[in-house]
């Protein structure tokens, strides 16, 4: 049924699609609960781009590894262990400027991996990246821009969104942390080392922090275990409202 | 956040295929900047667009509706202002 990808390839991919979805359904979370209209919009826009991420990365894994999966079954039929995206992408939304700093973390670290990976030597994994840089270019603008109006207005806002930094600070490190499938990938060309992203990372935060006059949260041990499948309370919760559907009606269509 | 500290901006679009912005709407944001992000949001949805003017709405001076008759009103009776008088040639075709 819904094992872990035999192919190294294949699951590599469904680990970037994994992150891209979860994060993209987060997201979708917000509408109609966005603080203004255009920001609904404009989250609701951010999220299509994650789930459109997900869809190529995923139908690619499937034609890699040959088992006759599809990308509605990625999404929709498996459970919490079976997901390997990074913790920081299941958190709650919380306020605003917590899905913010979650945001802005998230694209810091995503878009020098596209850019990254838009060096594949599978073409088809190039293009995908391509698309997505261009696409996390803008995430990356518009949650920056949020974290500097939040950090630099009001007294209350400054300290939401020093606080949605410290709190999500302790997931930053398990985006650079490597495994052997992050090596084995990178080795081939085919994929990105994930612990050789975080030079462009650090900029792209500190450039954010320094223009919103926030501090950069000390960095302690971190918390992992999303490449393994070990994931925090929230993902299970999500995935009941997320997967309930084709849970309930498998195979339901339009 | 509350209405008053987000000022309005009207939008201005330039289509692809277009020689000049027109506008399309407005919106609401804390600056020129968010302004942009917020107008390609919800304004360029379906890439259609080459280009994007944010204005205050502030700084948009507009007539006053009360005094259309003192406007508008005297250009009504001149329809030969209009260029409808003219005979256009069989060769030129459409115009």
């Amino acid at each position: 049924m819904t094992q872990t990808s035999t192919d190294p390839r294949a699951a590599w991919l469904i680990r970037l699609g994994d992150s891209a979805l979860i994060l993209g359904h987060r997201l979708s979370e917000w509408s109609s609960r966005a603080p203004t209209i255009e920001e609904d919009i404009a989250l609701s826009n951010l999220a299509l781009d994650l789930i459109g991420q997900t869809r190529a990365l995923y139908s690619h894994a499937c034609a890699l590894e040959g088992q006759g999966r599809n990308e509605d079954v990625l999404a929709y039929r498996r459970a919490e262990p079976e997901f390997r995206n990074l913790l920081l992408v299941e958190q709650p939304n919380g306020n605003f400027a917590d899905t913010m700093a979650r945001h802005l973390i998230f694209a810091a670290y995503a878009l020098p991996l596209y850019e990254a990976l838009a060096g594949s030597n599978d073409a088809e994994v190039a293009g995908i990246a391509t698309r997505s840089a261009r696409e996390m270019t803008y995430h990356l603008r518009h949650a920056g821009e949020w974290m500097i109006r939040l950090g630099d207005g009001t007294a209350e806002s400054r300290d939401k969104a020093q606080e949605a930094f410290e709190d999500l600070w302790a997931y930053v490190p398990e985006l650079f942390e490597a495994d052997d499938l992050d090596r084995k990938v990178a080795a081939t060309g085919f994929g990105v080392d994930p612990s050789t992203l975080r030079p462009a990372f650090d900029a792209a935060i500190d450039a954010v922090l320094a223009r919103a006059t926030l501090k950069r949260p000390v960095e302690r041990h971190g918390i992992s275990g999303g490449r393994k499948g070990v994931h925090s309370e929230h993902l299970g919760h999500m995935l009941a409202t997320m997967q309930y559907l084709q849970r309930a009606y498998p195979d339901a269509v339009w | 956040m509350t209405e008053k500290a987000t000022p309005l901006w009207e939008v201005f679009i330039r289509p692809r295929n277009g020689l000049a912005h027109r506008h399309v709407g407005s919106l609401h944001a804390v600056d020129a900047e968010m302004a942009l992000q917020n107008a390609r949001d919800v304004y360029t949805r379906r890439g259609e667009t080459f280009s994007i003017w944010v204005v205050p709405s502030a700084a948009i001076i507009a007539s006053d509706p009360g005094e259309k008759d003192v406007m508008f009103e005297p250009t009504a009776s001149k329809i030969y202002r209009h260029p409808t008088f003219y005979e256009v040639p069989e060769e030129v075709g459409h115009m």
